[in-house]
């Protein structure tokens, strides 16, 4: 096998038996890069000469970080000092921040190597990667489909083995959804785990930083390097982080999981929810207890999160007004012009469209009928799940209601393409940690198992997935020969 | 029910969004479904349900009053678009 | 003023919170630096920054509302307010909408002995904007330039209740304010730093009736003749437009120091649509009752109990006691005056008088001047024990505020000293008499006023050195 298709703790053990040097695992990554990119595209920018230094660097030096020496991808929506951060939109397309966020400084300060800065939604608005302004990211195990998004180029990256992980953004589903469509494990931590400060902002309130890795152990190796209290943003909570590798057991015996019918309706592909069923069916086997619960006002998520996330996204996102940073329209004789001219050729559709309907959301006469609505619903939302972790550990559910959809399939009707997030929504909602883990597959395309865990337990997260890794035995999904 | 022209051109103003006339009358109609979507909320009675606007348990987080370096002022002008005399530099305000 | 209406005026007052470092960053908030050099990407709204509050800013907007007999309540959190401007780095202010820091509350002035109380709607606590510096002329610029020092350093809003009937009722308004952030030591309320600024809502109505009529807010007030100046001209053009059949619009005005006038700064016809809602990025604060009571505890002497004192232990009237309480500089001069030199109303008068006169001629504040109370407590004495006259004080406590020396070296330098030597005078008047035979005889016909004339030669030819009492009374023996 070669270096690429490994996962972090088999190039870790390498790494520490002196088996593999960090420049020949760098070689080994960007070989898979180069030849598999053009199909892919999951880039916006590589930084080769810098990863390459520094692997140089890592051997001679003989780094000693937790993962020095390994490469990672990083979302383009991660601010990294002096390397361009787009956020895939025209607006920012020659911004070099000054500064690392604070996930990727921990990643740099552990040793490990970023490679580049991987393709997205714009804003991180989307379900397909189709919404990048420069160019579409192809799901590589089948380069006519989409790999989801908004985290698309992340999870392609990891699925392509172009990197051995890589972090992305969970704000309605974007780690989650892209996982399940990739056939990767992703995991979006409890609102409050990880730092989000460096990260470019959609929804303050729902963003949170996540991981995609080949496999759970990976998962809990990166999260366990990323997770804690910031000083530096105030809702990373002082919460003790667990050594998450603890959890890699498949001891799964009497957990109590539920299993909301509300995620098994009728616009739910039956492939999926038979593969879920399936999934469940094991764990029961294994000796946990499944059982049918009610999340009654699960329907209403969707709507109020496209309230709540666009009022959000329409104030973070006003600070792109040319002044400062960004694209300038310098044609413009007056500052009013300026501003909206700048605004108007530096987003795409989708932003203005969100960016107009949170503002509408906001403006005087609808803040109670629809964003002060919207929190009180989300109030709903949230005390469901906590009714429900009452009396069980765990909420198995579907990530996803279709497998990945091909490219320029959804781009008509913006509702229609808000509806990929009908399942991941709500967790987002709820402040909740949710993980996405392939169960198989359908068609030849990976179907993702979405576990949902109570706030700060991601430790039970990983313990179920791990098991069901062991339990089905599918772990590490490749795409197959040919593709890519 | 589709916004109208009047209200899009309102929006887009609170936004500083500078719509053509095709992009008004698309987003008139494309909002209109998306809000009429967002109007089942209105199926559940909320009267007395507290507005969930913080979801973390936590309150006053504070810093002390230190001074810390600021940036360097190349730093901070590095990605003006127009900078003079170590200030960003706008067109005039009517 | 049209006898048939009253103004009605209302105050919204920013004060820069004395802190070291900005309210949601560790940028420093030192004034005059050169632009842009205490900014990072907190405060100049850089993509993915988030906002860590300054606790001493939470501590100081509490302090001001107890100095205000303000409710803190249990739960507060800050808001969004939204809006575009160039100085503006995120195009939202962190601020505080519906739950603010300080509820109601109210402060005490005092006009010709009458006592008011003003009432005091609401304090909260916000975020400054960075400064705008316009290139061109006001009424043709072409560009602007951005500086954001200012951005982020923390401000506290304090509403008042609109209960001011008169100009002068909001300027002594603004100075008991001031006053009282001051003495609680929350603010430097440098009004020509823009540590303390002033925007006057002001609206007419007839006598008698209850409703508000529309106001205009007027901005760009940037001292407090300014503020007292501008509320004038302005309730004055709103009586003539309503006399004149006309509307009053609400609007935004500015103060035109140059024409001394206020202007519509109406450029857009719509008025803002703040769409605030809860800052997401920053937990809501619980104030608990300990935290009040430890500040409570620890609150310095205010001006209304220094001015109290001031009455009952000096028995000063309440007028001086007011004005020698309007900054705590002014007080301790006046404490530490009253030490060496224990005749209250004398130093008072002096203070109110002379001192206040220089100052404000110089611009500049007490804090300022150059010598200390006790070169005053020593001109004081040298005024009592005769070494000079009281005439003479007034030229010498001019020089001591110009070249900040003490009384003494200032006599000795200028050969000031009084002179009351009897033999001494006796030479000088003789000299006069004989000068002026014609006066003389007016005198002793009669004629008083000539007595006054021969003075007045007195003092010139002992360049006004004589003491005056001791030469009219040697004057009147010898004629």
């Amino acid at each position: 096998m070669e270096l690429f298709e490994l996962t972090l703790h088999e190039l870790l053990a390498l790494h520490r038996n002196n088996q593999a040097s960090a420049q020949e695992i760098t070689d080994s990554v960007f070989a898979r890069i180069h030849q598999v990119e053009d199909k892919v595209k999951a880039f916006i920018s590589l930084d080769e000469e810098n990863a390459r230094l520094k692997a140089k660097a890592a051997d001679v030096e003989q780094w000693s970080g937790k993962i020095a020496g390994i490469p990672f991808g990083l979302k383009d929506i991660f601010c990294t000092r002096g390397l361009r951060t787009t956020c895939a939109s025209k607006m920012l397309e020659n911004f070099i921040p000054t500064y690392d966020s604070t996930a990727g400084a921990r990643l740099n300060e552990a040793g490990g190597l970023l490679v580049g800065k991987l393709n997205m939604d714009e804003f991180a608005m989307g379900s397909s990667t189709e919404q990048s302004a420069f160019h579409a990211t192809h799901n590589p195990w089948d380069l006519m489909r989409v790999p989801g998004g908004s985290s698309g180029g992340s999870a392609a990256a990891v699925a392509a083995g172009e990197v051995p992980f890589a972090l992305g953004t969970d704000t309605g589903g974007s780690i989650r959804q892209p996982a399940a469509f990739c056939g990767v494990v992703g995991l979006r931590p409890t609102y409050g785990r990880v730092s989000r400060w460096g990260v470019i902002a959609y929804a303050s309130s729902l963003d949170q930083v996540g991981v995609f890795a080949k496999d759970v152990e990976d998962c809990a190796l990166v999260m366990n390097l990323i997770a804690g209290r910031d000083p530096r943003d105030s809702t990373s909570l002082e919460i003790e982080v667990p050594d998450y590798t603890a959890y890699l057991n498949a001891d799964i015996k009497g957990m109590r999981i539920a299993c909301p019918r509300e995620y098994f309706g009728q616009g739910v592909d039956a492939g999926i929810q038979d593969a879920v069923k399936k999934a469940l069916a094991k764990y029961e086997e294994a000796g946990a207890i499944v059982e049918d619960v009610s999340l009654p006002h699960s329907e209403y998520a969707l709507p109020a999160y496209y309230l709540v996330a666009t009022a959000e996204a329409s104030a973070n996102l006003a600070r792109f007004d040319g002044v400062r940073y960004g694209l300038r329209d310098t044609q413009a004789d007056n500052v009013v012009d300026m501003f909206s001219n700048s605004r108007s050729q530096g987003f795409g559709a989708e932003v203005q469209r969100r960016i107009m309907l949170g503002t509408y959301a906001l403006s005087s006469g609808y803040y109670d009928a629809y964003y002060l609505k919207a929190l009180k619903v989300r109030r709903l939302i949230y005390e469901d799940f906590q009714k429900v972790f009452q009396d069980y550990d765990l909420v198995i559910a579907p990530t996803t209601p279709t497998t990945a959809f091909k490219i320029g399939e959804q781009t008509g009707d913006p509702l229609t393409l808000y509806m990929n997030d009908i399942l991941t929504v709500p967790i987002n909602m709820a402040g909740l940690p949710g993980m996405s883990i392939p169960c198989g597959l359908l068609n030849g395309l990976p179907v993702g198992l979405q576990l949902i865990g109570k706030p700060f337990d991601e430790g039970t997260l990983i313990k179920a997935a791990y098991a069901y890794e062991e339990i089905s035995g599918i772990r590490h999904l490749k795409p197959q020969q040919g593709v890519i | 029910m589709a916004l109208t022209s009047k209200e899009v051109e309102h929006v887009a103003w609170l936004a500083r969004l500078n719509l053509s006339q095709q992009e008004k009358e698309i987003f008139a109609a494309q909002l209109g479904t998306i809000l009429e979507y967002a109007g089942m909320l209105n199926q559940l009675d909320t009267d007395g349900v507290e507005p969930l606007d913080h979801i973390l348990p936590v309150f006053n987080v504070f810093r002390a009053d230190q001074v810390e370096p600021s940036a360097p002022r190349e730093e901070i002008l590095s990605n003006g678009p127009l900078v003079e005399e170590g200030q960003y530099k706008v067109p005039k305000i009517l | 003023m049209g006898k048939d209406y009253e103004v009605v005026i209302g105050l919204e007052v920013h004060a820069e919170l004395k802190t070291a470092s900005k309210i949601f960053c560790g940028c420093s908030t030192a004034f005059g630096a050169e632009p842009n050099t205490q900014v990072c990407p907190v405060c100049s709204g850089f993509p993915g920054m988030l906002p860590v509050l300054n606790e001493k800013v939470v501590e100081l907007a509490i302090i001001t509302g107890l100095a205000l007999n303000s409710e803190i309540p249990d739960y507060c959190k800050f808001d969004r307010k939204n809006y575009f401007y160039p100085d503006l780095p995120k195009a939202y202010q962190i601020s505080q909408f519906d739950l603010p820091i300080c509820k109601g509350g109210y402060l005490d002035i005092e006009i010709d002995g009458e006592k008011k109380r003003i009432g005091i709607t609401r304090a909260h606590m916000e975020e400054d904007a960075g400064k705008l510096v316009h290139q061109g002329n006001i009424t043709n610029t072409t560009f602007s330039l951005v500086d954001l020092n200012r951005s982020g350093v923390p401000l506290l809003e304090i509403v008042s209740e609109p209960e001011m009937r008169s100009a002068r009722e909001a300027r002594v308004y603004m100075e008991k304010l001031r006053a009282i952030l001051l003495f609680a030591g929350v603010s430097d309320c440098k009004m020509q730093e823009g540590s303390l600024r002033c925007d006057a809502n002001v609206s007419v109505r007839p006598v008698g009736e209850s409703k508000l009529g529309t106001r205009a807010e007027i901005k760009n007030l940037n001292s407090f003749r300014s503020l007292e100046r501008a509320i004038e001209y302005e309730a004055r053009r709103q009586i003539e437009a309503i006399e004149d059949g006309e509307e009053i619009i609400q609007e935004t005005r500015t103060w035109d120091e140059d024409k001394q006038a206020t202007r519509s700064m109406r450029s857009k016809e719509e008025a803002h649509d703040y769409r605030y809602f809860p800052e997401p990025d920053l937990p809501p604060l619980q104030i608990s009752r300990e935290w009040v009571e430890k500040l409570a505890a620890a609150m310095p002497e205010l001006p209304d109990k220094a001015s109290q004192r001031l009455q009952e232990s000096f028995g000063l009237p309440s007028y001086d006691a007011e004005i020698l309480t309007l900054s705590p500089e002014s007080l301790a001069f006046f404490d530490q005056c009253i030490e060496l030199y224990p005749q209250a109303k004398t130093v008072s008068n002096w203070m109110m008088g002379e001192l206040s006169r220089l100052l404000n001629q110089n611009n500049m504040e007490i804090g300022d001047c150059r010598f200390g109370p006790a070169e005053l407590a020593r001109l004081l004495s040298l005024i009592d024990d005769g070494t000079i006259s009281g005439k003479m004080a007034k030229t010498i406590f001019e020089e001591m505020f110009n070249s900040g020396e003490a009384p003494d070296h200032i006599i000795k330098e200028q050969g000031m000293t009084q002179i009351s030597d009897q033999d001494t005078l006796l030479k000088v008047i003789d000299e006069v008499i004989a000068a002026n035979p014609v006066v003389v005889e007016d005198f002793r016909n009669g004629k008083d006023k000539a007595l006054g004339f021969l003075v007045g030669q007195i003092m010139k030819a002992t360049k006004g050195q004589a003491n005056p009492g001791v030469v009219n009374s040697l004057l009147k023996e010898r004629l």
